[in-house]
Parts: structure tokens; C-alpha cells; sequence
């Protein structure tokens, strides 16, 4: 069930350029279902800005009634965010749409989860959940330069860990598709910019694979239409599919990208 | 006795509260988050003959205290409204009001016909102002005369009253409003979002991918206000205002412009509880201004203040 309720910030920091980590206590955490799904945070009682932002979870402590999110700095509301400090309390409505299904391998299968830039973040609390279920593990993380690459020690933890650069400044020189053509896999899971995900698809739609997309929201929760998205059984017809309550996570085929 | 109720051409309202069309999809949603009795009524989303699908995306940019959409009236067509969301939407004990658009004329009578039958819909509400698709939409809101012939003709086959939703993008909305009341109106909705646009800092292209969008959001409140206080002044048709409502405060300021009732429009994506909280809290800010009931903040600002000053000159 979705909530909306005021919370309070844990803690926050910067953990790569523009790269911030933030945990606040909820009781909405109980109320998380998947790895992938996300929540719609107001970041100030002003209008300016006037909607809330789709923030990804990235690992859920349910013990300690708490959740973490990552996000980047980029334009007005998540700058706004990034000033917020421990013990200040933010309005987050969530959780929402439909995240990455666990149960889609048995233990001693392989998962291979790529992610890019800032759709990393999701893929945390997946991997966890994963091991959790006895399924092996490969990440294959793509970032910009090395100043924007996180979490590489968290993901190691859990398992063999690839990281690209587009500069070539950390890791190896390219793209995440060039790692991932000699991995074996039985389920692939992926997170990030619309071409990474374009090219994942179309060298893998034969395999077993869920992407999360990502677009511009409105209200989050599929009333307003803003996100929706072709079907793919029906290119040119009227047939769709609404990101943030439909999505963010599909299975391969089932939308146009 | 309800200090919020009030009567309009087809409706009993149990108050003057109800979601604006297009930011309520046909209520499932928010279904979740109360009980829709609770709502005076519901503007559902514009219904047209077909499906349609609508824009690309990019639909939505953000301004400072704005939104701008351009969803282009995507809906599942008549039939599926007719089938499928209003018997749903007919467990809530709430009138609903049925946005009615097309691309010509007969499209609009043909929705008209048909929706106006069902059990639940107790006014239709023409959509003579959507600013996003290519034809049909606000080019029926701009010329009185086209505006008026078309309120006629849905008259002739609405089985419930009707009322017309007007653009804000016209140099004389009063000319507008006398012109649809004159063809029949038995109402008039008002307004709809204003033409904006916003631009990428990096490569100047626009961000909506239908270049345009309408504005919508507190921004768009004075200029709301300004025109009902207009229109209301010069029909004897009630208007039922919306523009940036946010809180109980700015509903009753509606009512001093002369609006009889109000939507709630892009509020309700960011709090989903805007319009229960606000009708939780009119009659606190009745008890503070000193109204039994809120009809009497009708039309305050000109029956104590006069007239627009132009409009004496």
C-alpha cells in the first residue's frame, strides 16, 4: 500500500561527485515489496519546485524501520534535497510501481545486473536479495569518469564486480556492453539511460531480462499519463503502459523503449 | 446542517470540492488514498469517440510554482467509459461530471449522447479548451460564434445539464462566456491551463515533445481569479472556478471572484489528499472569517467592492 508520510532524514552524504546517499526512518518501509521501486519525495513546501521527484530505493532495512536512497544532484529539486541534514524531515509518498522479481531464478543460477550512471542504485538492494536466495551474483556497473563511480566495495561484497568508465579514468575504457558479451547468465537485470537499455535489449530479447525505465513523472502513482509508454504487441495502436505504476521494471518485449 | 452544500444545474453537491478533469484519471487511483464519497463531485478525464493515445513523451516540464502538460487527451475511447469506468466509479455515492472532447463537431454529440445516459453522470463538462492536440480542442474555445454553435447542438442531445469549459487563451473571455451562455450553457468551467512552453539550457530544444504544453498550478491563480471575477459578473450562469487550488484559503478566494463551486487540479499530484484535507478544513476557515455557509463568500469581492474598474468606465 502506498503511504505518504513525513520522515525523518538518518543521513545523508555525498558519496561521489553529485552522488548522494540518503536514509531516513519510515514506517512506509514495510510497505516495500521489490527491489526497484522507488518513491516521490516532496523536497520543499514551496512551489518551486511544484512536483515531487522519483528517487530510486536502494537498500531497505526493515529491521531498523529504515530505507536509503541515491540519487544525483542534477537540476532545482534534487539540489534542494541535497541540502537537507540529519534529523530534518521530508514528505515522501511511496512505495511505488512494481520493481525486480526475485523469484525468477532458483538457487545456484547466475544473475547478471547492469546498471548505469544513476540507475545503479536499485540494482543494491536486489543483489542483496538475490544472495539472500542462494542465486549467484555479477554486476556490471557503468559510470561516466571516476569521480562519478559508487558503491564498487558494496556491490563486491556480494559479488564479482565490473566497472566501466566512458573516459576510461577508472575501471575499463567503454561501454557496459562490451563486459557483458563474455559473462553467462540465466537472468539479466538492468538499470539506467534509455540507449544502455536499447542496446541491452536488442542483443538480449531472447534471454531472460527485466529493465526498469525511466521517465518524466507527474503524479507517480497513474493518474496523470504523464510516463506511459508504448506496448509492444501494438506499436501503432493505443495500447500502454504507465512507467511509474505499470513500471518502472519490464520484462523485456512488453514495451516499446 | 452541512455548512458546505450546493446546488447546481444537475448536481447536489455535498460540498463545493471536486477533482478537475485530467488529474484524476477516472478516480481508481486515488481510490487508494480515501473514500471518493467523500468528493462533491468528479470531473473525470476527457472521453473522446475512439481511443486515442495521445502524445509522445516527453508530457510534462515543471516552471516555478507550474506545471506544464501535454498529454493530448489520451483516454479508452467512449465505449470503455461507458462499460468499464463509470459503472466502477457508480459504488461512490458522488456525481460525476463527463469531460467531453473531440476532433469535430459530431464527435463531441456523439460522446455527448451516449455519456449523458449513464446512471452517474450528472453533467457533461465540454472540453472546448484542451491546448494539445491538433484539431478540435481549443479550436472550438476561441471563436464565440464556433463555441456557441457547438454548446447548442450538445444541448440538443445531453440528457444532463452542460457545462462549458473555457480557454484562458483569448483576449476576451467575457465575450466567450456570454456567447456559450447564449447557445445554451447551463454552466461554465473555468480555466482551462494557459499555452506555455519551456526550452533545454543545453540544446535550446523544447522539453515537452509536443513543443507546447498548457500551464497549470499556482502560478496560473491570479489569472483565474481575474477571469472569473470577470465572467461571473457578466453571466447569470454559475461558474464552477479552478486554477492552481491548492488549500481551503484559496477556495474561498474562488468563491469572493464569484466561482460556486471549485476543482482541484494538479494538486492532487502532489498530495494526493488535497481535496479530502480541504474539505476537512473549509469549515475551520468558515468559523474564522465569520460564514455559516460557504455559498455566502459568493461573489464578495464585487457585491462589497464594485465593480472591475474598466467595467464602469
Amino acid at each position: 500500500m502506498i503511504k505518504k508520510e513525513l520522515c525523518k532524514i538518518i543521513s545523508q552524504k555525498e558519496i561521489a561527485n553529485d552522488i548522494f546517499q540518503l536514509t531516513v526512518e519510515a514506517n512506509l518501509v514495510n510497505e516495500i515489496k521489490a527491489p526497484g521501486q522507488f518513491v516521490h519525495i516532496r523536497v520543499d513546501k514551496s512551489f518551486d519546485p511544484l512536483l515531487r521527484r522519483p528517487i530510486s530505493i536502494s537498500s531497505v532495512d526493515k529491521g531498523n524501520s529504515q530505507f536509503t536512497m541515491i540519487y544525483r544532484r542534477e537540476g532545482k529539486g534534487t539540489s534542494l534535497l541535497a541540502e537537507k541534514g540529519q534529523g530534518m524531515q521530508l514528505d515522501i509518498l511511496g512505495p511505488l510501481g512494481n520493481g525486480f522479481p526475485v523469484n525468477e531464478l532458483s538457487p545456484g543460477e547466475t544473475a547478471l545486473l547492469v546498471g548505469g550512471g544513476i540507475g545503479v542504485p536499485p540494482l543494491y538492494e536486489l543483489s542483496i536479495q538475490l544472495i539472500a536466495k542462494g542465486v549467484r551474483v555479477i554486476h556490471v556497473l557503468g559510470f561516466q569518469t571516476q569521480s562519478a563511480v559508487f558503491y564498487e566495495k558494496e556491490f563486491l561484497d556480494y559479488g564479482e564486480t565490473y566497472i566501466t568508465t566512458v573516459d576510461g579514468s577508472y575501471g575499463k575504457k567503454g561501454f557496459v556492453t562490451d563486459i557483458i558479451k563474455n559473462l553467462e547468465f540465466d537472468c539479466l537485470y538492468t538499470c539506467g539511460p534509455t540507449p544502455m537499455l536499447k542496446a541491452i535489449e536488442k542483443e538480449y530479447s531472447d534471454r531472460k531480462l527485466f529493465l526498469s525505465l525511466e521517465e518524466r513523472m507527474g503524479c507517480g502513482i497513474g493518474a496523470c499519463f504523464a510516463c506511459v509508454c508504448k506496448s509492444s504487441e501494438d506499436p501503432s495502436g493505443v495500447s500502454y503502459k504507465k512507467v511509474c505504476s505499470d513500471g518502472p521494471v519490464f520484462r523485456a518485449g512488453e514495451v516499446l523503449i | 446542517m452541512s455548512r458546505l452544500n450546493i446546488e447546481l444545474p444537475g448536481l447536489k453537491l455535498k460540498n463545493p470540492i471536486m477533482p478537475a478533469s485530467g488529474c484524476f484519471g477516472f478516480g481508481k487511483e486515488y481510490s487508494q488514498f480515501y473514500d471518493l464519497s467523500k468528493l462533491g463531485a468528479i470531473m473525470i478525464k476527457a472521453t473522446t469517440v475512439e481511443p486515442r493515445f495521445g502524445n509522445p513523451t516527453p508530457r510534462v516540464a515543471e516552471t516555478s510554482a507550474g506545471m506544464l502538460n501535454a498529454i493530448g487527451l489520451q483516454n479508452p475511447g467512449l465505449e470503455k467509459v461507458i462499460s468499464s469506468e463509470l459503472p466502477w466509479l457508480s459504488q461512490f455515492d458522488v456525481p460525476i461530471i463527463a469531460n467531453v472532447a473531440g476532433s469535430v463537431e459530431e464527435d463531441y454529440i456523439e460522446v455527448a449522447r451516449s455519456i449523458s445516459k449513464a446512471p452517474n453522470v450528472h453533467a457533461l463538462e465540454l472540453n472546448i479548451s484542451c491546448p494539445n492536440v491538433k484539431t478540435g480542442g481549443i479550436a472550438f474555445g476561441t471563436i464565440p460564434e464556433v463555441a456557441q454553435q457547438l454548446t447548442r447542438r450538445v444541448k440538443e442531445v445531453s440528457e444532463v445539464p452542460v457545462y462549458v469549459k473555457l480557454s484562458p487563451n483569448v483576449t476576451n473571455i467575457v465575450e466567450m462566456a456570454k456567447a456559450v451562455e447564449a447557445g445554451g450553457a447551463d454552466g461554465l468551467t473555468m480555466i482551462n491551463t494557459l499555452v506555455g512552453m519551456r526550452l533545454d539550457l543545453k540544446t535550446g530544444k523544447p522539453i515537452l515533445a509536443n513543443n507546447t504544453g498548457g500551464l497549470s498550478g499556482p502560478a496560473i491563480k491570479p489569472v483565474a481569479l481575474r477571469m472569473i471575477y470577470e465572467v461571473s459578473q457578466a453571466v447569470t450562469i454559475p461558474v464552477i472556478g479552478m486554477g492552481g487550488i491548492e488549500s481551503a484559503e484559496d477556495v474561498i478566494e474562488f468563491f469572493y471572484a464569484g466561482a460556486s463551486a471549485v476543482a482541484v487540479g494538479t494538486a492532487n499530484f502532489v498530495d494526493p489528499f488535497v481535496c479530502p484535507t480541504i474539505i476537512d478544513e473549509l469549515p475551520l476557515l468558515l468559523n474564522q472569517l465569520g460564514y455559516e455557509h460557504i455559498s455566502e463568500c459568493r461573489g464578495r469581492s464585487w457585491k462589497e467592492h464594485g465593480e472591475l474598474a474598466y467595467h464602469r468606465a
